[in-house]
């Protein structure tokens, strides 16, 4: 049952991003990125991560995808041109394309051991593990990254700011 | 998993839905009746004694109803938003515990599934419920619906986090997410009258949840994306017939959703008082849950017919600059005094 729900989700996420690409109205590419993450936070439900997974959706599904609605309707974006492809994509691109997807395959043959495959909910990060990673062993990257955001967050207004 | 187990987990969902299906039928109920007495009138009296047939009569008008669909509407995204609304709103009732552990057969019967990170999973469906209105607005293509799908999101976006920071206080006291286990912490009483629910050391915390709540849920005085002095009805304007009552569905899920919540976080869920045979032992808890959520309902309305609607600066400075903070001064305080304690 596992493995059905796994193809399920895993063609889920593939065939909503390549909808996101295909599509000529950006409502219907976001609406297809919040598929992508849902399908993701299913899947990693599924390998037990339960905290990962409802923080995926209250962040990326949730909030990110929600401020992204919200500007593409406070902007009324309309439907985007079809331009002609350029022939330097053609002739480059597919053969790039090949090239980075041939090395990712090859890298996670490597990682991945031959002899056995995903375990499902074998996953040992429970809400509490990961709170006590992130607040012990991890201390200090978790900070610097909370002041990065800060840092951004403050510039973004800095910036956004009328001058009067 | 057995075949037994499988079709008694069916039934249970079933029935479930059921309960909660009639439950919001009669919330509508409820509120035209206190509103009603609230404004001196007498509110729905024709339909059954006192206007008891009232929701069932209204079921029958709204089905039965022309389905208008306008001719310059997005068609996938205006039919999925209704929809997506009252998935996310009846979603959340799947780890909603409504009683304490009671097995037949290996299966619980007062919960759908007991989730480890319950209190996660809530706040997430509920994140996803502003979809449905924000899509209706923007899907509908008139300015009124976009203009309160516009206001939902940013009021939920706002609220939403005010709402889950309110929440960390119990998290903190209870050291779980599992709504089960949340409940169970709040067993008991001191000097065997005073409960030890948490509303009682999270009193900072529960306003902060109910108030956010509230505008999370699109109520009063917090109801800007259908604001109707202003924006005919907000972000369903151009829905009719079944497509409309579906968004008032959700919203009364939602007002429900909020009141277990409360129920279970702050007041002691099921627990209260009991005594008597067995039979009457297994039954009394869901009487006191469903008391507390009455209740928690008959705040809501209490409050929808005595304030009237916040302008939207107001509101935006109302969750930003006064709710956000007051969650985060509850939750440095909470864990000051839970990081004394441990030493």
């Amino acid at each position: 049952m596992y493995e059905a729900f796994f193809f399920l989700f895993a063609l889920a996420a593939v065939g909503f991003a390549v909808n996101l690409v295909l599509q000529n109205h950006p409502i219907h590419s976001a609406l297809s990125l919040i598929g992508v993450m849902a399908s993701l936070a299913s899947l990693y439900l599924m390998l037990g991560a339960e905290f990962i997974a409802a923080v995926q959706v209250i962040v990326y599904a949730g909030a990110i995808m929600v401020l992204f609605v919200f500007v593409i309707m406070l902007l009324n974006a309309g439907e985007e041109e079809r331009t002609n492809f350029s022939r330097l994509a053609g002739t480059l691109g597919v053969p790039l394309i090949l090239v980075l997807l041939a090395s990712i395959a090859s890298i996670v043959y490597r990682i991945a051991p031959s002899d056995e495959m995903v375990r499902f909910g074998d996953f040992h990060g429970r809400t509490a593990d990961i709170g006590r990673m992130l607040f012990r062993t991890y201390l200090l990257p978790f900070e610097i990254v909370s002041i990065l955001i800060l840092v951004a967050l403050v510039g973004a207004v800095v910036l956004a700011r009328k001058e009067s | 998993m057995t075949t037994t187990v499988l079709l008694f987990t069916l039934l249970k969902v079933i029935v479930i839905v059921f309960v909660v299906l009639t439950a919001v039928a009669y919330a509508v109920w409820f509120e035209r009746k206190v509103v009603a007495r609230l404004q001196s009138r007498w509110g729905p009296t024709r339909v059954g004694p006192h206007g008891l047939l009232q929701p069932l009569a209204d079921a029958i008008k709204l089905l039965t109803k022309e389905d208008i669909t306008p001719a310059n509407v997005f068609r996938l995204v205006y039919f999925l938003a209704p929809a997506l609304s009252v998935i996310t709103a009846l979603l959340a009732f799947a780890a909603i515990p409504f009683g304490p552990v009671t097995l037949v057969g290996g299966v619980d019967l007062f919960q759908i599934a007991n989730l480890d990170i319950g209190v996660l999973y809530i706040l997430s469906i509920s994140s996803m419920g502003v979809y449905g209105i924000a899509l209706a607005g923007w899907s509908s293509n008139s300015k009124y619906a976009l203009l309160g799908g516009l206001r939902s999101s940013a009021q939920m976006i706002s609220y939403a986090l005010a709402a889950g920071l309110s929440l960390v206080g119990v998290l903190l006291l209870s050291g779980s997410l599992n709504l089960r286990d949340i409940v169970n912490a709040q067993a008991g009483a001191t000097w065997g009258f005073i409960p030890h629910w948490n509303i009682f050391p999270q009193l900072l915390g529960f306003f902060c949840f109910l108030t956010a709540a509230i505008a999370q849920t699109n109520r009063l005085p917090f109801d800007l994306p259908e604001a109707e002095s202003e924006l005919v009805a907000g972000y369903h304007t151009e829905y009719s017939s079944m497509k409309f009552a579906m968004f008032f569905m959700a919203e009364y899920a939602n007002m429900l959703t909020v009141s277990c919540m409360v129920t279970l976080l702050f007041l002691g869920g099921w627990h209260g008082p009991v005594f008597g045979p067995a039979l009457l032992q297994t039954m009394l808890p869901l009487l006191w849950f469903s008391l507390k959520v009455l209740a928690l309902l008959f705040l809501y309305i209490w409050i929808r017919g005595t304030l009237p609607r916040f302008r939207y600066d107001q509101l935006m400075a109302f969750g930003w600059k006064f709710l956000f903070p007051l969650a985060l001064v509850n939750v440095l305080l909470t864990s000051l005094i839970v990081a004394y304690r441990a030493d």
